[in-house]
């Protein structure tokens, strides 16, 4: 656990920033939505015929004039594209950053095996997503909570869950890569994420390249299918969960046997 | 039992030599000099040891121990000071100390209060603000606190002033008294004169020399210094030339007649022979193959 800790202190900072913004966009949103109440009925029609931006945002399927609506999408947005940011950004440094800051030479020349340096540096990364998770989810309870409307319990934890999960998928193939690098993780962490949110875009504008949604993670985390069906799509996310497993064996398998500069 | 064996060593990055063929034997509790140039594998050596990288063929053990099978339970017994030592940035001393504890799974606190109060480190201070020497005070402390059998020191006093320099090998001999087998790497070769037995010389990843310091140093040179009118143009052996203005100081392994007929040739009015030290001995004498030129 020494060096669980040793990551949670060194990550204390960025989980703070991230889970700080990414939990006060949201509870902007939610309190926003109370103000706008009144003029969702305009909003949502205007949203809804947009075109390609329409369907880009999944707000084709949603009335954006409900808290659910209005939530899903924003949701989407903010925790999906924010979260993702994190947990790539925080996976892909945390392996290579013992290089970059030269640090690893200390680490590696205590008895600890580089299988045990994984494992509690993996179990560091999922802590920080659970915590980053669980602290937002909190917020936009209390969020919605104090604004008075009800809570749409099911389709709320289902779209948490589902953004949950496009975080894990991402810190497991993002670990992986971090095992591969020595220097450099915020451009590979920040352009996957990028890379990732945009093909589930483009997928969502054009209907001949659906397949992208099997390849990223936001393909499971679309609001409007998600609110629509009540239910998330298993397969979509098994496939996900493969690509992080793959991660996984890969940071172990490469790291075990790296030489460290 | 040896502390650490060495059998055809090699390691190769790419096409790039770190150390080839590489035979070692350090006996356990002595005090073994590891020299050579910068580039010459010493670091590579060590590196490979503790298992940073992977050897590319041969065999190695630490105290009894395969360094890439039982690598942790070595590592558990191993303390080792980097060249360049470098903590987490943001740490205090006392943190970084103490995590080094840790990943020992040892409490060694009070071994630690002694030794920062040897080297007058102070613990409260963020390891960001340290002098390069009082960052390698904290490695020493990190490396010595738990007591290890087997101390490996890659360039030890690199920022450590004179006072400081002289209380860190205290401690070592003291340690090596107690029975740890100290294995110093350092192209200062005083350093290894004046504290160690033994000692490999190893150049472009070979070991070229390996033997007691002693017989390391004992070379058919000498280090004359002369005073005086004199001519030594064509005389053979001489090495390190330094001349003033009617002095002169060079090291001479040639044919001692033939310099002392040529010295008679002229108006000496001082003479002085002296052996040369290992340093002086290490950078003008050792070939490549081990042979004193």
């Amino acid at each position: 656990m020494t060096i669980v800790k040793q990551e949670l202190k060194r990550g204390r900072l960025a989980f703070l920033i991230w889970t700080g913004a990414i939990g006060f966009m949201l509870a902007v949103c939610v309190f926003l939505y109370l103000e706008m109440k009144g003029e969702m009925e305009e909003i949502s029609d205007t949203f809804s015929s947009m075109g390609s931006f329409t369907a880009a945002f999944g707000m084709d399927k949603l009335n954006f004039g409900t808290l659910l609506g209005y939530y899903a999408i924003e949701c989407g947005n903010v925790l999906g594209l924010g979260g993702a940011m994190f947990a790539a950004l925080t996976a892909a440094g945390m392996l290579c950053k013992e290089e970059k800051e030269k640090t690893a030479e200390f680490l590696l020349t205590h008895p600890v095996s580089r299988r045990r340096i994984i494992t509690e540096k993996l179990c560091g990364l999922l802590f920080q997503v659970v915590a980053l998770n669980l602290v937002i989810y909190l917020l936009v309870i209390g969020s919605m909570t104090a604004i008075g409307e009800d809570i749409p319990w099911k389709e709320l934890n289902l779209l948490h869950l589902a953004y949950f999960l496009l975080q894990v998928e991402l810190s497991g193939i993002c670990f992986g890569i971090s095992a591969f690098l020595r220097k450099g993780s915020i451009g590979i962490g920040l352009g996957i994420a990028g890379i990732m949110y945009l093909l589930n875009i483009i997928a969502n504008i054009a209907e001949s390249v659906d397949f992208l949604k099997n390849i990223t993670p936001f393909g499971y985390c679309d609001g409007a299918a998600i609110v629509t069906d009540g239910t998330l799509d298993g397969g979509k996310i098994a496939v996900g969960m493969v690509f992080c497993i793959i991660g996984i064996a890969a940071a172990y398998g490469n790291y075990e046997k790296k030489d460290i500069q | 039992m040896q502390a650490i064996v060495t059998r055809d060593l090699t390691k190769f990055y790419g096409k790039a030599r770190g150390i080839t063929n590489l035979n070692l034997s350090v006996e356990e509790g002595e005090c073994f000099g590891f020299i050579g140039p910068n580039g010459a594998g010493k670091s590579t050596t060590i590196r490979t040891l503790l298992g940073l990288i992977k050897k590319t063929s041969g065999e190695a053990k630490v105290l009894g121990r395969d360094i890439e099978k039982e690598k942790t339970a070595i590592l558990q017994e191993v303390g080792y000071l980097p060249a360049e030592a470098v903590f987490y940035s943001g740490m205090k001393v006392r943190d970084i100390i103490k995590l080094s504890a840790d990943l020992r799974k040892k409490d060694c606190s009070a071994e630690a209060r002694v030794l920062c109060d040897r080297l007058q480190l102070d613990v409260t201070r963020k390891v960001e603000e340290l002098s390069f020497g009082n960052r390698k005070k904290v490695a020493i402390v990190c490396a010595l606190q738990s007591n290890p059998s087997l101390l490996i020191l890659d360039e030890p006093t690199g920022g450590l002033d004179p006072l400081m320099q002289k209380e860190f090998f205290d401690i070592v001999r003291e340690r090596n008294e107690k029975g740890t087998t100290v294995f110093l790497s350092s192209h200062i070769l005083s350093e290894v004169q004046q504290n160690c037995g033994r000692a490999a010389i190893i150049r472009e990843g070979e070991v070229i020399a390996c033997d007691s310091v002693e017989a390391l140093a004992k070379t058919n040179a000498k280090r004359i210094s002369v005073s005086g009118s004199f001519d030594l143009t064509g005389l053979t052996g001489i090495k390190d030339l330094k001349t003033g203005e009617q002095t002169a100081s060079f090291l001479y392994n040639g044919d001692m007649s033939a310099l002392l007929k040529r010295l008679a040739e002229g108006n000496v009015q001082d003479l002085g022979v002296s052996e040369p030290n290992l340093e002086e001995i290490f950078l003008h004498f050792y070939e490549k193959g081990g042979k004193q030129a």
